[in-house]
Formats: structure tokens, sequence, C-alpha cells
């Protein structure tokens, strides 16, 4: 279970979130969302800890994380698979060594047993036969699927998800959609995604919370966002540029 | 007036902050250095980059310096007929101070601006924080090792740095000014003492960690883009330099004052 306790986070002057309360249940799968740079990425790094709220707590399965000391966060860490918006793959490791590098670190399987590992991950995310290319020979998108398969290389209990379909056709997209909810069911991984895509939010989202001016504005089940008369939630599903949401 | 002395004062809060935060990092990594895991492969990667590719870069300047170092001396020690010491100023130039200062700038300037780049681009790239989303520490994995190999790497290209600085001033005393190869062989071994060549890789030393944790942590706190790694490479280098070259000073008073 996550537990976000009233977040507060700014830059320099610019207050990005005031006040974020969301708890995901295990085995939940939430879909956050929430216009361009309302801070959903940084919501999701604070609850991994990478960044450091100004205000307010993150219980992991009732631990709180941030004042923990390193040794201990890693501990926590390592039940936690995290695709970042920009895949963040390691540029000087080939494509297996950047899927196995969590196997590699954190277990005894040999070399052979994590390449085969790796192979089914990129199986899972619909790729073969580039374990050995560099990430900087790969589309972005190739990179973002990737991304995911390094963030679910380790079985994780908890995965978190930002924008895993931003960048690819159609049909890759529903691939990925389907495969989180593969994982949601064979592994009853607990899940926080960010997106933009209604259509991935609707399919994947056990609940969803709409974030806006640094809370959450609305949360509830895909069936009650869309149906919803909040005019905020209604713009945002039906991607309207009238309505309380105004461009910049 | 005020708003000037208010400028230079956050000026100097600043940089003593940012020397606060470097000494952390490294108070940090030297906590760490001996709690597992070490990444000895990570450690092996760096004294290449750090070192083996410095060698060339090195080795011409130094053999350029031990040549020009004895062509400069006998011409001057010619006018009071003292050419016969142009072997003991080419060795003891070169172990105690050029070797190591030389070797130091060339390092910095080469390896110090690839290690921040190279870290500033992890970490806009995000690279960094998926390090630790894998439950591995950066500081450990990133920074220790690249300690250890500017610690390790610095004294040894300045042994090669002297050797062929010394080699160099022999070859054109021997051969271009035709001085006795006995008497400059003797001449340069004579006075020299262990304490020149052991003080001068003493400053290697030093100079190897300033360079591996200035350039470090500049990369490693690169903020805004392409742009910020640009200025973050730039800032390494020039720091690293300067502190070289004050850090010189203070260790040529501290270990050759007698
Ligand atoms: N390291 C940082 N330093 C300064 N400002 C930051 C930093 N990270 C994020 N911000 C600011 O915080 C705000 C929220 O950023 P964030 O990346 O979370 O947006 P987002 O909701 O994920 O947007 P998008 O949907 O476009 O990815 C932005 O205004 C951004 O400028
Ligand atoms: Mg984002």
């Amino acid at each position: 279970m996550i537990e976000v306790v009233d977040i507060h986070k700014s830059f320099n002057s610019h207050h990005v979130l005031s006040g974020v309360n969301l708890t995901i249940e295990k085995g939940e799968s939430m879909v956050v969302l929430g216009g361009s740079g309302t801070g959903k990425s940084v919501l999701l790094k604070i609850i991994m800890g990478l960044l450091k709220p100004d205000q307010g707590t993150i219980l992991i399965d009732g631990t709180e994380i941030i004042h923990l000391r390193e040794e201990k966060l890693n501990e926590i860490r390592k039940k936690f698979g995290m695709l970042f918006q920009g895949a963040a793959l390691f540029d000087s490791l080939s494509v297996w060594e950047n899927v196995g590098f969590g196997l590699m670190e954190h277990t005894s399987l040999s070399k052979a047993e994590i390449r085969n590992r790796v192979t089914e991950k990129l199986a899972m995310v619909g790729l073969k036969n580039i374990e050995d290319k560099m990430p900087s020979e790969l589309s972005g998108g190739m990179k973002k699927r990737v991304g995911l398969a390094r963030a679910i290389a380790m079985n994780p209990e908890i995965i978190l998800y930002d924008e895993p379909t931003t960048g690819l056709d159609p049909i890759m997209a529903d691939v990925i959609n389907e495969l989180i909810i593969k994982l949601k069911h064979e592994i009853h991984a607990t899940s926080v995604a960010i997106t933009h895509d209604m259509t991935s939010a609707f399919k994947i989202g056990d609940r969803l919370a709409l974030l806006y001016q640094g809370v959450i504005h609305r949360i509830g089940t895909p069936e009650e966002f869309k149906h919803s008369e909040d005019p905020v939630v209604r713009q945002f599903v039906t991607g309207s540029s009238v309505g309380p949401i105004t461009a910049g | 007036m005020i708003s000037w002395l208010e400028k230079i004062g956050h000026r100097a809060i600043e940089v003593l902050k940012k020397v606060g935060e470097a000494s952390l990092l490294f108070s940090q990594a030297l906590r760490w250095t001996f709690m597992p895991p070490v990444y000895f492969k990570n450690i092996i990667q760096q004294m290449e980059v750090i070192g083996v590719q410095s060698i060339p870069v090195v080795l011409i300047t130094s053999l350029s310096t031990g040549l020009v170092l004895a062509l400069q001396s006998y011409t001057g020690f010619k006018r009071f007929h003292a050419e016969n010491l142009v072997g003991t100023v080419v060795a003891l130039s070169l172990t105690r101070e050029l070797g190591p200062v030389l070797t130091g700038l060339i390092v910095a300037g080469r390896a110090g601006a690839a290690m921040a780049a190279e870290l500033g681009t992890m970490r806009v790239t995000e690279q960094i924080d998926a390090l630790s989303t894998l439950a591995v520490n950066p500081v450990k994995y990133l920074i220790i090792p690249r300690l250890f190999a500017g610690l390790i790497m610095l004294p040894i290209l300045t042994v090669f740095a002297d050797m062929i600085g010394i080699v160099g001033g022999y070859f054109i005393s021997v051969q271009y000014l035709q001085a006795n190869p006995v008497i400059y062989i003797r001449r340069t071994t004579e006075f020299l003492e262990a304490n020149d060549i052991f003080g001068g890789l003493l400053k290697a030393c030093v100079f190897g960690i300033l360079i591996s944790v200035v350039c470090s942590y500049k990369g490693f706190n690169t903020e805004g883009g392409a742009v910020g790694v640009g200025k973050a490479t730039t800032g390494a280098v020039v720091i690293s330099m300067i502190l070289i070259l004050v850090s010189d000073y203070f260790l040529t008073m501290l270990l050759f004052k007698q």
C-alpha cells in the first residue's frame, strides 16, 4: 500500500504540489491524470524517494520513507520498478545490461540465466533480437519499452509508470496496456501510472485521480470519471480546450 | 556601496555552500568506500579512462618539457660555467614539480572534463535517478570508482612523466649539447633523493583526488539540460586546475621546505 500524505513541493518560488493526499491499496492500479507541468512526474519521484518533499510524508506498506537512511531506503526500493518519462536508459550499457541491471546487482543468477530473463521481459514488451544493441541505436518508442522491461525485470510488487504509452503507435500502446493489466493480475502488482492517454487510463485504471492546481482535484473509478459533472474532469476527459483548465 | 558588499557576501556564502556540499559528498564517499558492494569493474574501467588513455598526452608533454628544460638550463648555466648541473636541474624540477603538476593539469583537462560531462549528462537524462530506483547507490557506483582511479592513476602517470622527461633531458644534453653521458647520469642521480620522488608522487595523489572530487561533484549536481552540462564541464576543469596550482604551492611548502 502506498500512502501519500499532504505532500508539498516547490522549486524556487514555484509551488508545484500543495497538499497532495492519495492512497493506493495493495494490488490496485491507480492512474494519475493532469495537465502538462502540473507535477505528476514530481509526485512519482517523491513516492520513489528521489525527491524530498518540503512537507508531508510517504508511507510504503506502513513504513515512512522520507527520513530513511540510504541503506534502508534501498531495501524498500527493491520492491519497486519505475519507468521514467524519458526512459532514462544507461547509455553506456547495452540493452540487455540495462534490463538485467537489477538482476546483476541484487541476485546471484548466472549471466546466462539473466540473459534468458531479459529476453523474456523484452518479449513481453514486444521487442526481440535487440539485446546487444546500444540505447542510442533505438527509436524513442523502443527506448520506452526497454525502460519498461527494466522496470519489471525484478518482478516488483510496486510499479510506477510515467507515461507508459506516450510515443507508441496505437497498436503497441494497446500491447502495453494489456501488459500492465496482465502484471496486475499475475503478480498482483500495485501500480501508479501517469498518462495523458484517456483510452489507456480507462483501460488500466481501477481508479483515476486528477491532479489540478497542486492537489488531487477528484478521484474515482473510470465509470465515475466518464459520467462526472465536474467541469475540470469533464474538460480533461473530453479533451476540450474550452473550460476551467486554461493553456499556460 | 551596500549592494556591492551584499553581492560579495552572497557570492562568498554561495562558494562556502558549494565547498561544504563537495566536502559532504567526499565524506559520504569515504564512509561508503569500505562498505560492500565494491564495484571493481567500474574502478578498472575508470583507471583505463583516467589513466591509460591519458598516457600519450602526458608522455608528449613531459618529453617536450624535458627537452626544453635541458636546452634552456644549458644555455643559461653556460653563462656561469655550470653546464654540468643540467642533469640535476632537469631531474629535480621534473620529479618535484613539473611531473605532478603537468600531469594533474592534463588529466584535469582531459579526463576531468569527460568525467563532469558524462555525469552531468547522466544527471539531466535521469540516469542517476534510475540507478537509485534500481536500489544502487549512485555515489558508490559512479563516484567512488572515479576517486580510486584518480588516486591510483595520477602517481603512475607522474612516474611515466618523470622518466620520459629525464630521458628527454639526457637525450638533448648528450646527443645535441655534447655533455658527457657518464657525468650527466651521475649528476642526475647524485642529488636526487627519494624524498624528491615521493614528495612529487604525494602531490600527484592529492591532485588525483582533487580532480575526481571536483569533477564528480560538478557533474553530479548539474542542472538545466545541455547548457547545464557545458557549464558544469567548464567549471569543473577551471576549478580543478586552480585547486591544483594553489594546493601545489602549499604542498611544496610542506614537503620541500627544509
Ligand atoms: N528539478 C526541477 N527543478 C526545477 N523545477 C522543476 C524540476 N522538476 C520539475 N520542475 C517543475 O515542476 C513542474 C512540474 O513538473 P513535472 O515534470 O512533474 O510535470 P508533469 O506533470 O510530469 O508534466 P508532463 O505531463 O509534461 O510530463 C514544472 O513546472 C517543472 O518546471
Ligand atoms: Mg511528466
